[in-house]
């Protein structure tokens, strides 16, 4: 694992490819899904939205109709008197008086009636008067009021005067009923004064909003949405929440709470204009939207709130479940994920332990293809079986062969071993003897080789020297040495005659020689008194013989095939006279036939030069100085057969 | 708030000739802030209990004085309830009655005809009494800077000091009325005065063009009805040469003459009062709300801290709180030429008859 998470390509690459794969294929479904999940939360919200927005201007128009259709009537109270009054402009207290009564009296729905006079215009006596009509218990009472009162500075008269257009008041709650919220529409009252048109008067109806109240809170959206109205000011007329009644402007409230966009839908409701915005609900204080519409003559404006969670509640839920939905998706992806990749991973988990158990040597795994799978792992578990079996079978087909080789080279080593135990290896043999000098060696090779040598004195004149070669290898071949070497040893002392020496031996040899081993042997006796030098030869190298002085030639020709291959072989013998200093050189076929690396032999006529350039040196030498030669001439090239080399001279 | 004063006035106009004589606003009072006003019974009895306890022999010696507010409870006096719900007054000796002036009410008539010892004057209208003989001394000069200023809506294309020239502009009576004119006349402006009621919304309705408002007070209306300020032109009276320091506190000089310490400790409470309100806004605001509801006035907090918030800015100007309740002689000198000037006085009165030094806040 890695230390930190720092390097996450990293731990990405070390990941299995379970997770890659998961990781993968979940990271871009989750992006698909996320895209389209947003995409429809985003259409199917617009339309709800848009659905919501059409019914709720459907609603609130609804309700803003009949709002206006009961404050027109209100309006048209003091218009109507206003008309009548400018039409009969000769009008006095009891024509004014009259009109306001029977206003009052026939029109349910106004409270109270007045006419406000500027100063002067009833007649020049009077600096200003205002007479009022009101209902009270069921009674229609009157009050009136002088300049003194300054009602020209009061709102329903001097703002209507002001800009000489008929006006609803803020909405004032009335002072004698307790808590009916009360307007005053005021219709400027014209008449022409010093022979120009001009104000003389306000009309005034009050009216009471009690209803107001009752039908905007008839407005129920879901469990919280609710309607208000602001005045022209942005007053709160009605609203759910009493105590903010007449008493604060959504400004203070937008102030309040630090919320400029309920400001600014303030601002909007204020000025006449009709919308539709995001909010905060005053009321719940969640997330929702604010509709509203002018209640164009008044000046003030029909909100509906709208809780945007219950509205949304409904799609809220759809993408809840759709949602849902997904993850179990996910989930499901998942499984199915990792169910996929582990079938294809597993086989390879498996393949990579057994590779390793394979490389510690352990071939008998169980390895079961998956019956019926024909994918790319299916084929590798296959090939790997393939290769699990070649490698076993090889194996085996090595361990069979080491054995052998190994059966063969334990031979070779029992029978050099016994080559070497047969042959006399010290020297000088017989140090007291001083008719001759005697000096052998044999090198044995590797693999071939069944050379061998041996001395003796036959009785005390007679020195026997016989020289070898088994044609054979391993035990077998070591085995006939022996025998052959005994059976000289015995027959010499029977006969001392050579050529009746070996056909004695090649008798007893050939005689159950089923294994068809031949020997070729050079057998020489000695008379150490005379110098008479017998021998016989069955199929052997002809020694060289160095006559003191004279050039080495091969020993004249005397004896027959190998003996053990026919037992009824006749041999022949010869006998050369030595005399002091005379050298025979006895050998195998290891030294003629060496080779060097451009197959050519070291052959009878090197050996010839090279004994014939050591002649006069000891046994000894001229065996190591012959030896050396043959070394240079072979080179680098490894002994085939082995070498043995017998020297012998007369003193 | 203004609007619903209007009303107030509009109705009791009415209401007196019809005889009935109950402004409206004793029926707002409903269950709600009949058990605060409970409450606070509650609690006033507990907290005289308890001082009682703590120092009987100074409440015994306690020094009982009247003092009388330009108008109805709101945050323009939030440094007198708040000395006087804090205990302050009590700390000073004085056990403190405030009586709320009204238009029909005057503070100036409360104490002139001595029903009170103390009361909340312009320095404009008691120049003039004194002028006219009424032995009224300034004991506190509280707000340094005039909050009278002068709006218009940009929308009607008033953007600088001419563009006001034959407009209509709304105006209060008597001395609201003395600055605005200076006003005019130093920057030659030809005006069409229209009386101003109590309410903005004859501007608000386009019925005058420009409309005299106290910064703390109908600017807020005017902004709380829909006018963002960056959509209105103001201009303050003391930004041009003419300012009328306000609020003050005032006393007879016979009420001087008999006790000077009573003044002194009045003044340093009420200080007091008003350094704490301007540090703990908040808590000033909720007591200044007590007040009104008790006196069953429509009350909106935002409208009133706005209203504290001001009053600081008027009355401490150059951020600090040393020198507060001084009355310097160049605004005395200022203040009584312009009105000599406009014919209202026809004697400046001495300013070391008129004011009285009763001591200033000396920490910083």
């Amino acid at each position: 694992m890695v230390r930190s998470g720092k390097n996450a390509e990293h731990m990405i690459r070390t990941k299995s490819i379970a997770f890659k794969l998961a990781f993968a294929i979940l990271a871009s479904s989750t992006l698909l899904f996320m895209i389209i999940f947003g995409y429809n939360y985003a259409v199917t919200r617009n339309m709800l939205e848009e659905k919501i927005r059409d019914s709720a201007s459907n609603m609130m128009y609804r309700v803003a109709n009949r709002i206006e259709s009961i404050l027109k009537v209100a309006q048209s109270v003091p218009q109507n008197l206003v008309y009548n009054l400018e039409n009969d402009p000769a009008y006095d207290y009891e024509t004014i008086r009259k009109l306001l009564y029977t206003s009052v009296a026939n029109n349910a729905e106004i409270y109270g009636a007045a006419a406000a006079l500027e100063p002067f215009v009833i007649d020049k006596y009077t600096p200003g008067f205002v007479a009022y009509y009101y209902k009270s218990d069921g009674k229609i009472l009157s009050t009136w009021l002088d300049e003194k009162n300054s009602y020209f500075l009061s709102d329903w008269y001097q703002i209507p005067r002001e800009i000489d257009r008929a006006v609803w008041s803020n909405p004032y709650y009335d002072e004698s009923g307790g808590k009916v919220i009360m307007a005053t529409y005021s219709v400027p009252l014209h008449g022409i004064r010093d022979g120009r048109r001009k104000i003389v008067g306000i009309v005034t109806a009050d009216v009471s909003l009690e209803w107001l109240e009752a039908m905007v809170s008839s407005i129920k959206v879901g469990k919280t949405g609710y309607g208000f109205i602001i005045s022209r000011s942005g007053s709160i007329i009605t609203h759910p929440v009493k105590s903010l009644i007449m008493n604060e402007t959504i400004f203070d409230i937008a102030e309040a709470r630090g919320d400029r966009q309920l400001r600014d839908i303030g601002k909007e409701m204020i000025k006449g204009n009709s919308g539709f915005a995001p909010s905060t609900s005053i009321v719940t204080g969640k997330k929702c939207w604010i509709a509203y519409v002018p209640l164009s003559d008044s000046g003030w404006s029909l909100a509906v709130v709208f809780p945007q969670n219950e509205l949304m509640s409904d799609i809220i839920e759809l993408n809840t479940i759709v949602f849902c939905l997904g993850i179990l998706g996910f989930i499901v992806l998942l499984a199915v994920i990792i169910y996929i990749s582990h079938s294809i991973t597993r086989p390879i988990s498996v393949l990579s332990r057994t590779t390793r158990d394979i490389a510690k040597g352990d071939l008998n795994f169980k390895l079961t293809p998956v019956a019926g799978i024909k994918d790319e792992v299916g084929e590798l578990t296959e090939s790997f079986i393939y290769m699990r079996d070649a490698l076993k079978k090889y194996i085996k087909d090595l361990t069979e062969t080491t054995a052998v080789k190994e059966r063969m080279e334990s031979e070779l080593r029992i029978a050099h071993d016994i080559q070497l135990s047969l042959v006399p290896k010290i020297f000088p043999p017989f140090p007291n003897n001083e008719e001759f000098d005697i000096y052998a060696v044999l090198e044995p090779a590797k693999e071939v080789g069944g050379d061998f040598y041996d001395f003796f004195f036959v009785d005390e004149t007679h020195f026997c020297v016989v020289i070898g070669d088994v044609v054979g290898k391993g035990v077998p071949a070591a085995l006939l040495m022996a025998v052959v070497k005994t059976l000289v040893k015995t027959y010499a002392v029977e006969t001392k005659r050579p050529e009746l020496i070996l056909e004695k031996v090649n008798k007893e040899i050939a005689r159950d020689n089923e294994a068809c081993l031949f020997v070729t042997v050079f057998l020489s006796i000695l008379d150490i008194k005379t110098g008479d030098f017998a021998y016989a030869n069955a199929g052997h190298n002809y020694p060289f013989l160095i006559k003191k002085g004279e050039n080495p030639e091969p020993m004249p020709k005397a004896g027959a095939v190998a003996v053990g291959i026919f037992g009824d072989t006749v041999y022949k013998s010869d006998t050369v006279n030595l005399s002091s200093g005379d050298i025979v050189c006895m050998y195998t076929d290891g030294v003629t036939e060496a080779f060097n690396k451009n197959e050519e032999q070291f052959s009878d006529e090197r050996l010839s030069v090279s004994l014939k350039a050591c002649m006069l040196a000891s046994p000894k030498d001229i065996v190591s100085n012959v030896l050396k030669d043959i070394r240079s001439f072979t080179g680098s090239r490894p002994q085939s057969d082995d070498i043995t080399m017998l020297i012998l001279k007369l003193n | 708030m203004q609007e619903g004063l209007g009303g107030y006035r509009v109705s009791t106009v009415i209401e007196l000739a019809i005889g009935k004589g109950i402004p409206y606003t004793c029926e707002k009072m409903n269950s709600v802030p009949k058990k605060i006003a409970k409450y606070f019974l509650c609690t006033a009895l507990a907290v005289s209990v308890f001082f009682c306890g703590q120092s009987f022999c100074a409440e015994k010696n306690l020094k009982k004085v009247s003092f009388a507010t330009l108008w109805l409870p709101q945050a323009q006096f939030a440094g007198y309830y708040v000395a006087l719900k804090k205990g302050f007054y009590k700390k000073y000796g004085l056990e403190v009655t405030i009586v709320n002036g009204a238009p029909d009410n005057p503070a100036s008539s409360l104490l002139e005809s001595g029903k009170v010892d103390f009361s909340v004057m312009w320095l404009s209208a008691a120049i003039e009494k004194r002028s006219q003989g009424i032995p009224l001394v300034n004991v506190c000069q509280f707000l340094q800077r005039s909050g009278l200023m002068l709006v218009a809506k940009k929308s009607s294309g008033i953007y600088e000091i001419a563009d006001m020239n034959d407009r209509k502009v709304g105006l209060w009576s008597a001395e609201f009325e003395i600055q605005p004119k200076a006003f005019f006349e130093k920057y030659g402006l030809n005006m069409k005065i229209v009386p101003q009621a109590y309410t903005v919304n004859l501007f608000l309705r386009g019925g005058v063009d420009v409309a005299s408002a106290m910064w703390y007070n109908e600017y807020h209306t005017i902004i709380n009805s829909g006018y963002d300020p960056e959509e209105l032109t103001t201009f303050f009276f003391y930004e041009h040469g003419l300012n009328f320091p306000e609020d003050g506190i005032y006393a007879l000089e016979r009420t001087l003459g008999k006790d000077p310490d009573i003044a002194r400790a009045f003044v340093a409470a009420s200080m007091e009062g008003w350094i704490y309100a301007f540090e703990h806004v908040d808590e000033a605001v909720s007591i200044v709300m007590e007040y009104m509801t008790a006196a069953h006035l429509p009350a909106t907090r935002v409208h009133q801290k706005w209203q504290l918030e001001r009053m600081r800015d008027l009355a401490v100007t150059d951020g600090s709180y040393k020198g507060l309740g001084v009355l310097h002689k160049e605004d005395f000198d200022n203040t009584a030429k312009l009105l000599k000037e406009s014919g209202i006085i026809k004697n400046i009165p001495e300013f070391g008859s008129f004011r009285k030094e009763c001591g200033t806040y000396d920490k910083n």
